[in-house]
């Protein structure tokens, strides 16, 4: 499967050694190192994936990640070196699917960028309901009364898994294996704070989560439809 | 307090104060009163009971003049004005006794004189009557004695009456018959002016005056028939005779009330004006002392709040007096105080700061050269021998750098305190399975078996799901590869207010004071045999500062050759306070729970302990201690050194120790039926805890190992035995030395590097 993946990075010797392990495993990178013009080099290659580093100059990966985030739901990977919860958090709520902590192994980010890009491969046509919304799988619509609802594919696919079981109720772990595929549960912080951008989009009070259910102690499940 | 009070009298030496003493009832007031029974009994008795009595009585006196002697100590404003008040009364006093003194002077002397004048003329006057008087009678005297007397009686009446009628009631006249002569009827008292003649004359002046010719003076009540109010007088007597020559006692009496009113009026007004002097004085040191003390006690205030972190608070100053100057260097040094803090602040926010820059830059380059060398890893194969090798080391030591790397970072992070607890409810199962599944793949290798004990029910605790699974995992890892290849159990408990997870090995465990010192940040067992395994030294440093994030505690405990157990800690609660732990620090299967000397012996009953060239019992599991050194059987009082859960705030790196006697008397009972009964029960939930001296004073640690180390080579003698044998020797460094030895003795020779 070939995918083209958007590096932005300012760090030249790692944007190289990035090209070559992505060429080595079959995408097509482009590069960009500056955070003003990683928005037109967005538009320009037109990426199946974003591989961003938080710290640029001009523009930091957060702002660049917010804007590619405004007009695109494309995979967005970013590449920190700070494993600090802040940085973590703030990265993914200004829309990042997924991050990858440096130093990572080459086979650990492949398998990321795969995972993400995993998804785009063709559904079956399905019909879900969970709560007052009906999802359509194929058609990779979420609708309330008839008006759609605008989602990343990440919430998407999340909003999906719950679905399909809405009887059970999924650990985050179970969920980072499901949606972000990963093998191994490696940071819960991910689950929570994509849950809350969901919630934030589908339910009518985002206080009280009807879509969406916490169970204390466990994890999540679809509410009642 | 009920303690003391109902403490028997000496004399009952037997009795101890606890309640069996007191009598039953009534409820409240019994020990008090059954105490002074008894210290009365002992009155009687003629023990010395009194000072029980007394000590008791002051101590009934003082109780309700507690709170006001508090008072009185902690506020200096009552006590100046109260010092002031007593001062300034005793002053008013002072001034008062000389003012009145010396007014009453004044006013009585004018009137003594006046008085004494009058009365010399009257004597004079009756006396010049009487001579008169006498020459008539004189001649006829003879004649008819019985008129003589009548005449001398009228005479006298005449007399009172005829030296007062001058007087004008200014004075009062009296004769009395002198109690020296015969008192007939006719020489009756006579009084002018309705005067009590007996009542108004002191008995002591009449003696004076019936003892002497001159005139004698003093101050007396002026009493009257006729139920008028007695006034206070002066009276004036003087012995004078009649005109047959017998003798009688004159009086003057003169009322001083006026004197008294004018001396009332003063007193009066004396003591209006001294209240009012000690009232105003009161009020005006309470004032002035106010003055002083708002400030102090403002200072004070601000103190406080600046201790509890208010550092913006300040005194307010006004003018210039020493006061202000107080405010002024009490600012100054809130502002100074500040600004290090501040500075302090600064510093550690660089310091944090300064990691997370060094943390980004080390890791961009650390990424390329991770990836380069997975690439050249990858290629390995088309390299010749020597060249494929540095690319395994090279990937390999790469591993360890960013495993090094990463601890470094957390340990910081938590030096600087910026770590922070993500804690949501969470199943420990859940993290247990996890940690463990990740730990087979090592496990394997090592032929080691991993069980898990207790995940029946859910073990929920408010916990941060990915520490405690670091902590876990470090745990089992560590526990993994120091197990000899041996089961490892990891066990889960939830009670009361706290969740456990104790992972339990067989491997080399412990020695004595080493519990307390793997945490220790690179530290390592044994230094020599250093960075066989492949752990950073930074894993249970983290792991504790983990726990103690978590309000948890984080200890060890291990056996030379018996293998250790690591215990985690948390509360169910995040902000709930640990009161102990639902599994105990010591396993049952420990050596000295299965009855088992210190090197697997049986405890020998009795006294007889010898030097015993031993083997361990094959048949014992889990895993036969080996024992490859001549060992003295381990004594049981060697594991006086106890360690109290409670004393244990975060943490087995603070380990105290303490002499448990209770434990060591029952250890000592011969017989080991009846030991590891007993210990079962301190094993049960209520934190029994009872660590060996394996877990032992961090400060007794050097001393141990340095005995260890002289002891191994011989075997232990057996006075060494006899001597920790003795219940009296309370040393415990003493203790520990033996045991030391004889731990040494067993556990040196499959000693491995720990570095944990």
């Amino acid at each position: 499967m070939k995918g083209r993946v958007l590096v932005v990075d300012d760090d030249t010797a790692l944007a190289e050694m990035l090209g070559i392990v992505l060429r080595g495993e079959g995408f097509e990178p482009s590069f960009v190192a500056d955070g003003d013009k990683a928005l037109a080099a967005f538009r320009e290659a037109k990426p199946d994936l974003v591989l961003l580093d938080l710290m640029l100059p001009g523009r930091d990966g957060i702002e660049v990640c917010r804007l590619i985030r405004a007009e695109s739901g494309v995979p967005i990977v970013m590449l920190t070196a700070k494993s600090d919860t802040v940085d973590v958090v703030v990265g993914l709520e200004s829309g990042a699917d997924d991050y990858i902590v440096k130093p990572f192994k080459p086979k650990e980010l492949v398998a990321r960028i795969r995972a993400r890009l995993r998804r785009s491969e063709e559904p079956a046509p399905e019909q879900l309901a969970i709560g007052d919304l009906v999802i359509d799988v194929a058609g990779h619509s979420v609708k309330r009364d008839g008006q759609s609802i605008a989602l990343t594919p990440l919430e998407f696919d999340l909003l999906v898994a719950l679905a399909r079981k809405p009887w059970q109720v999924f650990t985050r772990e179970v969920l980072l294996e499901q949606v972000w595929g990963y093998r191994h549960a490696a940071d819960t912080r991910l689950v929570n704070v994509h849950v809350q951008r969901l919630r934030s989009k589908v339910e009518r009070d985002p206080e009280r989560p009807e879509i969406v259910v916490t169970v204390r102690g466990v994890g999540y499940k679809a509410g009642p439809s | 307090m009920s303690r003391d009070s109902s403490s028997p009298a000496p004399g009952e030496p037997g009795a101890r104060p606890g309640r069996t003493v007191r009598p039953p009832s009534p409820p409240r007031r019994g020990p008090r009163f059954g105490a002074l029974v008894d210290s009365g009994l002992m009155l009687q008795g003629g023990v010395q009971g009194s000072s029980p009595l007394l000590r008791l009585f002051t101590r009934w006196v003082r109780r309700p003049l507690l709170p006001m002697m508090r008072l009185w100590r902690r506020n200096i404003q009552l006590k100046v004005v109260v010092t002031t008040l007593l001062m300034s009364l005793g002053v008013v006093l002072l001034l008062g006794f000389v003012v009145m003194s010396s007014v009453s002077n004044g006013l009585l002397k004018a009137k003594v004189n006046a008085a004494q004048s009058q009365a010399d003329g009257g004597f004079r006057a009756a006396q010049e009557q009487a001579n008169t008087a006498h020459q008539p009678t004189g001649q006829g005297g003879d004649a008819a004695d019985g008129p003589t007397a009548q005449n001398a009686a009228v005479w006298l009446s005449e007399l009172a009456e005829q030296l007062a009628s001058g007087g004008q009631n200014a004075f009062y006249v009296v004769t009395l018959s002198s109690s020296a002569s015969d008192s007939g009827s006719v020489r009756g008292p006579r009084a002018s002016g309705g005067v009590d003649p007996i009542q108004s004359v002191p008995v002591d002046l009449r003696d004076r005056v019936d003892g002497g010719s001159l005139a004698y003076q003093s101050n007396t009540r002026i009493d009257f028939i006729d139920h008028r109010e007695s006034q206070p007088g002066l009276v004036i007597g003087k012995q004078l005779s009649d005109l047959n020559g017998d003798s009688y006692q004159l009086y003057y009496l003169f009322p001083l009330t006026q004197e008294e009113e004018s001396m009332n009026l003063v007193r009066g007004t004396l003591a209006t004006a001294g209240l009012f002097v000690v009232v105003l004085l009161g009020a005006i040191a309470w004032l002035v002392v106010r003055q002083v003390v708002t400030p102090v006690r403002m200072a004070a205030g601000i103190a406080e709040r600046l201790s509890a972190g208010r550092l913006q608070e300040r005194m307010k100053v006004t003018g210039e007096d020493d006061i202000a100057r107080l405010g002024e260097a009490f600012n100054k040094m809130a502002s100074n105080l500040q600004l290090k803090i501040q500075q302090l602040e600064e510093l550690s926010r660089m310091q944090r700061r300064f990691v997370s820059d060094v943390s980004h830059e080390l890791r961009t380059p650390l990424t390329t050269v991770r990836m380069a060398a997975d690439v050249i890893h990858e290629a390995r194969v088309d390299f010749d021998p020597v060249t494929a090798r540095s690319a395994e080391l090279l990937a390999d030591q790469l591993d360890r750098f960013e495993s090094l790397l990463a601890d470094l970072l957390e340990i910081s992070r938590f030096d600087a305190g910026a770590a922070a607890l993500e804690a949501e409810p969470i199943d420990l199962r859940e993290v247990v399975r996890r940690v463990v599944g990740g730990a087979e793949p090592l496990a394997e290798r090592k032929g080691t078996h991993i069980r898990v004990v207790g995940d029946q029910q859910p073990v929920v605790a408010e916990a941060d799901a990915r520490r405690v699974e670091r902590v876990l995992r470090n745990l089992v890892v560590n526990a993994v590869e120091h197990g000899d290849g041996k089961d490892v159990v990891v066990r889960l408990a939830a009670a009361g207010g706290a969740v456990a997870v104790a992972v339990r090995d067989y491997g080399v465990g412990l020695k004595p004071g080493e519990a307390t010192r793997v945490f220790s940040r690179f530290w390592r067992a044994d230094p020599a045999r250093a960075r066989t395994t492949g752990g950073t030294g930074l894993g249970l440093s983290i792991a504790l500062e983990d726990a103690r994030l978590h309000g948890g505690w984080l200890q060890a405990w291990g056996e030379p050759g018996g293998g250790s157990q690591f215990r985690l800690t948390l509360p169910r609660t995040a902000d709930e306070p640990l009161r102990g732990s639902p599994i105990p620090l010591e396993p049952d299967d420990s050596r000295r729970h299965r009855g088992l000397g210190g090197a697997g012996l049986p405890l020998a009953g009795g006294t007889k302990r010898a030097t015993v060239p031993h083997q361990a019992p094959p048949d014992r599991v889990p895993p036969p201690v080996p024992a490859k050194a001549p060992i003295a059987p381990r004594l049981a009082r060697a594991a006086a050194l106890d360690v109290d859960p409670t004393a244990l705030p975060g943490s087995g790196a603070r380990v105290v120790p303490r002499q448990a006697w209770e434990e060591s008397g029952a250890e000592r009972a011969p017989g080991e039926g009846s030991e590891s009964g007993a210990d079962v029960e301190n094993g049960s939930y209520g934190e029994a805890d009872s660590p060996t001296g394996a877990v032992a004073a961090a400060e007794a640690v050097e001393s141990m190992r340095a005995d260890a180390d002289a002891d191994s080579a011989a075997p232990l003698s057996t006075d060494a035995a006899a001597d920790s044998d003795t219940p009296n020797s309370t040393d415990a460094s003493a203790d520990s030395d033996v045991r030391t030895g004889a731990d040494a003795g067993a556990g040196r020779e499959e000693e491995a590097s720990r570095g944990r």
